[in-house]
């Protein structure tokens, strides 16, 4: 079956983030950026379909900037077979990715599409789901196990209380959860070998979809800030300002 | 403003986080009207029409809705969505997979996990881990919003009398069935409600060891949670992880012991009232948010405060 799987360009996890002065937004210049972490589990997935023989192609697909080339180039070094870059600007919303992945999805018309179940910069948790309704697909979000099982797909979910476990009917879409799998690194031959394989940026409008959102973020401040506290020195003295002083206990 | 609210439930009780979203749906409007769609659900509907603020309960009940798949229940919700100006539900893993697909239907952007309403049409969210507050304003017909419930004090599950009117004609989508479910138990408060929370991280050095912190927690009357290191490293199982990724809380009290604080982490937990910090290393980035810090081994201090209180 041919695997679309679509992946973001994103702030590095590990990057302490600062807000602009004049609350317009996040301060993204000179910040490292890198594979969304839910995305790299979305592309591990499909490569680990193709080894198992159940997937015979791997499209990878970003809706966003010309620098998501860069992710998209990791994500091929990784075991994708070919890249799509839908070039629009920054920012887009959680809908407006949906439409496009949905006119790549009528275009490549995959079995399987993983996407990751949020972005860490939105944290918005959408994209999967709102792809799955504008499709018509059955949707298996926050999937910690995906199995192959004849026409039907069993994806094992996170849920509040647990696990619970699935049958979908294919085609469907799939978001992952971090427990899903173990993401390998681009090994440097294959990043070589990666520079080579197709990489094709389509507009928008060549897609005929609108970005256009209902959604207008008017500002973005800093938390309120939470000072460090003291430092107890003794179990009993925690006990006794847990009891006296923050009244706790 | 007429208000729907997907409710939470597992066909018998209605989960917790539905009432802090009635909270916010009650600072939006007045007019506030409950889904409960499910299986024998009916008293789940009878509990919702009892709780505050709450003008009507819709009862879709049929087997299509047994276990809230999403593609059965979200046209339901889209169609009957149409009729109001706002379509609230939880953040929680059932509000999350069904809401945007809603939102979809109706082709209108969602905003996830709101920690405030600011007027009816803007709000305000975490995003980039809760390193920044965004305050988003919706032109949307319909606004499709999850709430996160550590944002808004429970309303009362009392003092309403509203009337239940039956929804007829459910179909199955066909598109997906429920397999099975594991669910972990445990007689602890649940982890997202619980006024109290201990958590333990890679700190614990192995999920044996997590029984200090089990009989800490049931001498507080407190839930355990854990950092994704413990989660990842198979000490407890992962519907017990606090952080971006895993579950939100905001008790009065939080125990981290032998947590660094990573960003992800503090993401779940920053908005607690009072955070204590047990750890070996002086330098972890807990110490940064903790109101009360004791430094020295988890494995001395922890069974030491359990005896003390």
């Amino acid at each position: 079956m041919k695997v679309l799987v679509a992946i973001k360009r994103v702030v590095d996890y590990n990057v302490k983030v600062r807000v602009k002065a004049d609350n317009s937004g996040v301060d993204l210049a000179n910040v490292k950026m890198a594979m969304n972490p839910f995305c790299e589990i979305a592309v591990e997935e499909a490569v680990r379909l193709k080894e198992k023989g159940v997937a015979s192609e791997i499209v990878v697909v970003s809706v966003g900037q010309t620098s998501a080339q860069e992710q998209l180039r990791t994500a091929l070094a990784l075991g994708a077979d070919r890249a799509i870059l839908v070039e629009a600007a920054d920012e887009l919303s959680s809908l407006a990715v949906a439409k496009a992945l949905k006119a790549v999805v009528d275009k490549e018309q995959p079995q399987l599409v993983i996407l990751g179940k949020q972005a860490i910069d939105s944290d918005n948790n959408q994209t999967g789901q709102m792809l799955a309704a504008l499709t018509g697909y059955a949707q298996g979000t926050f999937a910690s196990k995906v199995e192959v099982a004849g026409d039907k797909l069993n994806v094992t979910r996170e849920i509040d209380g647990g696990l619970q476990t699935v049958a979908l009917n294919l085609p469907a879409i799939v978001t992952t959860d971090l427990r899903l799998n173990e993401p390998r690194y681009a090994s440097l031959p294959n990043i070589m070998k990666a520079k080579k394989k197709p990489l094709e940026t389509v507009t928008p409008d060549a897609l005929g979809v609108s970005l256009a959102s209902t959604n207008k973020t008017l500002k973005v401040e800093a938390p309120a800030a939470r000072s460090a506290g003291i430092k107890v020195k003794s179990v009993a003295e925690l006990v006794e300002k847990l009891k006296n002083e923050a009244k706790v206990i | 403003m007429s208000i729907l609210v997907v409710a939470e439930h597992d066909n018998r009780t209605l989960a917790g986080p539905t009432l802090h979203t009635l909270a916010a749906a009650r600072q939006i409007g007045a007019d506030i009207v409950v889904l409960v769609a499910g299986l024998d659900a009916a008293g789940v509907a009878f509990a919702v029409a009892q709780c505050t603020g709450v003008t009507k309960v819709l009862l879709a009940d049929d087997a299509a809705y047994a276990h809230q798949l999403p593609e059965n229940v979200a046209p339901l919700v889209a169609n009957l969505g149409r009729d109001f100006s706002h379509v609230l539900a939880p953040a929680t893993s059932n509000g999350k997979n069904l809401l945007p697909r809603v939102a979809a239907l109706l082709d209108v952007d969602q905003i996830s996990e709101i920690i405030s309403v600011e007027s009816a049409d803007t709000f305000k969210r975490p995003i980039y881990a809760g390193n920044a507050i965004a305050t988003v304003q919706s032109s949307a017909a319909v606004k499709v919003i999850t709430v996160r419930s550590t944002g808004f004090e429970a309303v009362p599950a009392e003092g309403g009398r509203a009337p239940i009117e039956a929804l007829g004609g459910a179909t199955d989508a066909g598109l997906s069935a429920f397999v099975g479910e594991e669910l972990a138990k445990s007689n602890r408060p649940e982890l997202t409600a619980a006024k109290i929370v201990v958590s333990g991280g890679r700190g614990m050095g192995n999920g044996d060891n997590f029984s200090h912190l089990y009989s800490l927690a049931d001498k507080l009357g407190a839930a355990v949670g854990a950092s994704r290191a413990a989660v990842d490293a198979g000490f407890v199982p992962n519907d017990m992880q606090v952080g971006q990724t895993g579950k939100i809380v905001a008790p009065q009290l939080y125990i981290a012991v032998g947590i660094s604080g990573a960003i992800q982490h503090l993401a779940g937990m920053k908005d607690s009232k009072v955070i204590v910090a047990i750890n070996k290393d002086e330098e972890a980035p807990i110490f940064q948010v903790a109101d009360y810090g004791l430094v020295g081994d988890l494995f001395e201090i922890v069974p030491k405060l359990t005896s003390t209180l």
